[in-house]
């Protein structure tokens, strides 16, 4: 019987044939854990009488949502999660890599073909590895350590499939955010959003890891794009990584299959206070904004922030706008300072902060307050999410965000 | 007993805001349930009161604080016309009953509602409102309390480590 990569994976690592819908319980090749969930998944695993964890080698350990410590609670938390990595030989990355799921990926923590879980609804990311990954809570992420596997449903999968080419300034976070506001924010519940086409098989890998990112938008289980040259040249090098040619029959059975051609596709914003409600960008265009945050496990890669600099060329910030520039990980901080874009960015007006999370889930600084209004280039805008529940967050890909924050106003980014 | 109802696409960051996540406890969480969006949930909710909102409940994050700090103030059960897949899941885990009904929107605030879940249905103010049957699986979690006290009757068969 024909099936999908989704499938073909849950198939290859339970010994047997499955099919969508159906419950199984699966060995995981990785588990992710950060600040936040981790503190709770310790918790359950203890109380479901863990004393070691199934493999520390498989245990993947980071602060990045409260980093370094913001509050006496935090610290508390993660010195906790400290004495566990140390007890059960988990080697603990803390907070000096960045955001969780960039660093899962830049440091080869996932394979193609592997089922790994993050207790962070944005695990969805590692699809772009050729990988089935997808978020769970805490109690799931304790039987999981505990055990080494989980139940899942094996899920349906949506088709997206994409070809065209880009024009300049409008890229992989305009066509997922088109994307979603076709699919609508409940549109892959229980689903695979499986990415393909021309487009997608050309797409780098930064740009494969933004739209599998925001495959949760959609209540997607997962994103998936399909292994091929560009997945296996982004983990070349490293000995660890599994090179399995994995794709989805040609007959595989899809609940949907979308077709999208980003040839005139235009600067997307999603507007508050929900991911589908997204419009073309002259919809929206000089709408005042405080904040711009141009950073997130969905946009602070190294070509994000390039991406952002072609935009900024010689201009500067506008002094009514606070602009929060923070590079997803240690490794693209590390590129973007050797290319000289950080200094541009500082000396344009913008505050350069360490490898985090930042203001993206509104835990730690960086809130707006109430009436203000930010531009931002991670996931989601939902009511209250970034700070004030009286606040509005607009979301855009960094080539927006940047013309956003020379002009103070929503701006287009190729008038810019 | 009373029921609060809310509309669509109630995400986790409505639960439970994200500057809250380093509380772990359920009632000191629960304290901060909705806060900004319905303050006077945290004040006024009772030991009991059920929750009756739209589409895709508890969308977004996959912080387990959300069903923590429902169950923490006292909701026993929240009945939606469809959940976000990670809450739903997280309810189960956690003993916090969630429980589909394609005509939630038919409850009102003033409505008494009584669970019969095992014949498939609410009855709510004397009419019945059908609901959508539990996977099998999930059904032998939810009668355990729970993944932490069905996973203590787990079988190593049960698992798939070799």
């Amino acid at each position: 019987m024909a099936e999908t990569i989704t499938e073909k994976i849950f198939k290859a690592r339970c010994g047997r044939e499955v099919h969508a819908g159906e419950v199984v319980m699966a060995p995981i090749n990785g588990a992710m854990i950060h600040d936040i969930t981790g503190p709770l998944a310790i918790e359950k695993f203890y109380e479901m009488g863990g004393v070691r964890v199934f493999d520390p080698s498989k245990i993947i350990m980071l602060f990045d949502h409260q980093v370094p410590a913001d509050s006496l609670n935090a610290a508390e938390n993660q010195k906790n999660m400290r004495n566990f990595a140390k007890e059960q030989g988990i080697h603990n990355y803390d907070i000096r890599e960045g955001v969780c799921h960039q660093v899962t990926l830049e440091k080869g923590r996932v394979s193609p073909g592997d089922i790994v879980i993050g207790s962070d609804s944005h695990t969805c990311m590692y699809g772009a590895a050729g990988a089935f990954a997808t978020g769970v809570g805490s109690t799931d992420m304790g039987f999981a350590l505990r055990y080494g596997c989980l139940y899942f449903r094996v899920p349906d999968s949506i088709r997206a499939d994409v070809s065209g080419k880009f024009s300049p300034r409008v890229g992989a976070k305009d066509l997922i955010l088109n994307i979603i506001k076709d699919i609508t924010v409940d549109g892959a519940t229980y689903k695979t959003v499986e990415f393909t086409g021309e487009t997608i098989s050309s797409l780098p890998m930064a740009g494969r890891m933004t739209c599998c990112n925001m495959a949760i938008e959609m209540g997607g289980k997962a994103g998936i794009v399909p292994p091929d040259r560009i997945t296996h040249e982004f983990f070349s090098g490293m000995s660890n990584i599994r090179k399995e040619e994995l794709s989805s029959d040609n007959d595989a059975v899809y609940s949907s299959w979308r077709s999208y051609d980003v040839t005139d596709l235009v600067p997307q914003v999603a507007v508050p206070h929900n991911v589908d409600q997204v419009v073309d960008i002259d919809k929206v265009t000089g709408t005042h904004v405080d904040q711009v945050f141009i950073g997130s496990c969905t946009n602070g890669r190294f070509e994000d922030l390039k991406e952002a600099a072609e935009v900024l060329g010689d201009c500067k910030f506008s002094d009514d706008v606070r602009v929060l520039v923070i590079p997803a990980s240690k490794t693209e901080y590390l590129k973007a300072l050797q290319a000289g874009i950080i200094e541009r960015f500082v000396r344009a007006g913008a505050l350069v902060e360490a490898p985090c999370c930042g203001p993206c889930m509104g835990g730690s600084f960086g809130l707006i307050a109430s009436g203000e209004i930010s531009f931002s280039t991670s996931n989601r805008n939902f009511r209250g999410r970034q700070g004030s529940t009286e606040g509005k967050v607009y979301l855009g890909s960094p080539a927006t965000a940047t013309a956003t924050a020379i002009r103070g106003e929503i701006s287009d980014p190729r008038e810019v | 007993m009373s029921v609060w109802r809310f509309s669509d696409n109630i995400d986790t960051d409505a639960i439970i805001p994200g500057r809250f996540l380093t509380i772990n406890d359920p009632v000191e969480l629960a304290l901060h349930a909705f806060e900004g969006t319905r303050d006077e949930f945290a004040r006024d909710v009772k030991k009991g009161d059920i929750i009756v909102a739209g589409r895709n409940f508890g969308c977004g994050s996959s912080r387990e604080h959300a069903p923590l700090a429902l169950s923490g103030a006292g909701i026993q059960m929240v009945v939606a016309e469809s959940f976000a897949r990670i809450f739903y899941r997280n309810s189960i885990n956690v003993g916090l009953l969630p429980v589909i009904c394609p005509k939630a929107s038919d409850i009102s605030e003033t409505d008494k509602v009584v669970p019969h879940l095992d014949e498939g249905y609410l009855e709510v103010s004397g009419k019945k409102l059908p609901t959508e049957p539990v996977p099998e699986f999930l059904r032998r979690i939810i009668d355990a309390g729970g993944l932490v006290n069905y996973a203590k009757t787990i079988r190593s068969e049960d698992l798939c480590i070799k």
